[in-house]
């Protein structure tokens, strides 16, 4: 039976980790609410453009001369996987889910005999995918200096893709981020961005536009923005989803906690009245013997 | 006629207008209510709000306008309103659109096209300083 003092200590220490657990849930609590209003924010921007350049992408995607990022470059040979993932851990298995849909997603890709790339965004993913795909890394952006996600990240990382398919390094862009549900539940998600995929609930709007310059023009101009809105609101989904996963992850942990303090507390006390009892007995027992 | 601003990070304006004075693309449009449905793509520029009494102004660059039956909505990919802006963003906006074109002029020889491009977005930020304002560094063209 361990002694009373090593038990104590022990008590001691799962307290101070509770302590460490509650005060991370409860600015994972405040961090998400900041992530969530700048999700929302961000909505009527991404929902307004989505919606013009589905209309413009569905009346042109037939024509011969549409852009490549939504033609596509006639192949889908080579696949660019950009994988956005958290910077810090200790969320449960928000970066693991994440890099798991890519991992399976590359996976397939190989076995169809496809050449794969990966750019990833965030530490967490990078190191994960590091044992099985290093072979495949082309990038990485760094966004541990990131404290508040802003528009200007997103086209830092939209630069980057664009750049790259400009030189023909890829045909296919996915992006791989989680999609903020509620605290506990987040959902992996693998999005293609280039070319751009016309959503299938689409809807041909009734009204019909002018369009200044033309409605090729206008494409073509917005196609790169789309890129850069699409990873935008990738980034804001995850942070909301890291730290949502985090707080839940943290809750779990300080339950735990808890549970341990209670569980070592009761053994504490029984060796403290075991102890008691013996030397009770010690005493009786010498009493008697005199 | 409604009129909403929006950039990806918030919506920064959502009023009732009288007139919209957009920087588009092909030279500057006024909105007003019951304008042919359009959707143009912004230059850099100074967006002008005219609602009852008020004139608000904002500098946006880039992005696009839709109007539409019920209104106006400008999509801006980065929109300050003049009032708020400082010479330091101005001085910013310029640099950019100056290493734009110095980019351009040195890696696309070949496609005149996209030097104009970026000749004319330079011209269009010293333009802005110009119309709120502000000094801008000589353009190096």
């Amino acid at each position: 039976m361990p002694n009373l003092k090593d038990l104590k200590n022990r008590i001691e220490s799962v307290k101070s980790t509770r302590k460490i657990t509650k005060a991370m849930q409860m600015v994972a609590a405040a961090k998400l609410r900041r992530a969530q209003e700048a999700a929302e924010m961000s909505r009527p921007y991404a929902e307004r453009f989505n919606a013009v350049m589905a209309g413009l992408a569905s009346s042109a995607a037939g024509s011969e001369t549409a852009p490549k990022l939504l033609s596509g470059t006639g192949s889908d040979q080579t696949h660019l996987l950009v994988v956005m993932t958290a910077e810090r851990g200790l969320c449960g298995g928000f970066n693991t889910n994440i890099a798991k849909l890519a991992k399976a997603k590359a996976a397939e890709l190989i076995a169809a005999g496809k050449t794969v790339k990966i750019l990833t965004v965030g530490k967490k993913g990078r190191d994960q995918l590091k044992r099985d795909y290093e072979d495949h890394f082309v990038g990485h952006v760094d966004m541990t200096e990131v404290k508040r996600m802003s528009y200007a990240d997103a086209q830092g990382v939209a630069k980057d893709v664009l750049g790259r398919f400009d030189a023909g390094e890829f045909d296919v862009a996915t992006i791989f981020y989680s999609k903020f549900q509620n605290v506990v539940t987040q959902i992996p998600t693998a999005q293609q961005i280039i070319p751009f995929a016309i959503p299938e609930d689409f809807e041909a709007a009734d009204t019909l536009y002018d369009y200044e310059p033309d409605e090729e023009a206008i494409l073509a101009d917005l196609l790169p923005r789309g890129v850069a809105t699409a990873i935008f609101s990738g980034l804001l989904e995850n942070g909301a989803s890291e730290q949502g996963a985090r707080m839940s992850a943290m809750d779990n942990a300080t339950r735990n906690a808890g549970e341990m303090i209670d569980k070592l507390t009761i053994e504490f006390n029984r060796s403290r009245q075991a102890v008691i009892t013996n030397e009770l007995i010690e005493i009786i027992s010498g009493a008697e013997a005199l | 006629m409604q009129f909403d601003l929006v950039s990806p990070e918030r919506s920064l304006a959502s009023m009732d207008a009288t007139a919209v004075q957009i920087p588009g693309a092909d030279g500057d449009m006024t909105v007003m209510a019951d304008h042919a449905p359009t959707i143009t793509t912004l230059r850099p520029g100074v967006l002008k709000v005219e609602a009852g009494s008020d004139t608000h102004e904002y500098v946006v660059t880039g992005g696009f306008a839709e109007i539409g039956a019920a209104g106006v909505s400008v999509l801006a990919e980065q929109a300050v309103a003049t009032v708020d802006m400082t010479q330091d963003q101005m001085d910013a906006l310029f640099d950019e659109a100056q290493e734009t074109y110095t980019r351009a002029k040195d890696n696309a020889e070949n496609e005149p096209g996209r030097v104009d491009e970026a000749a004319k977005l330079l011209a269009d930020m010293v333009a802005i300083g110009g119309q709120i304002g502000f000094s801008t560094k000589q353009p190096n063209l």
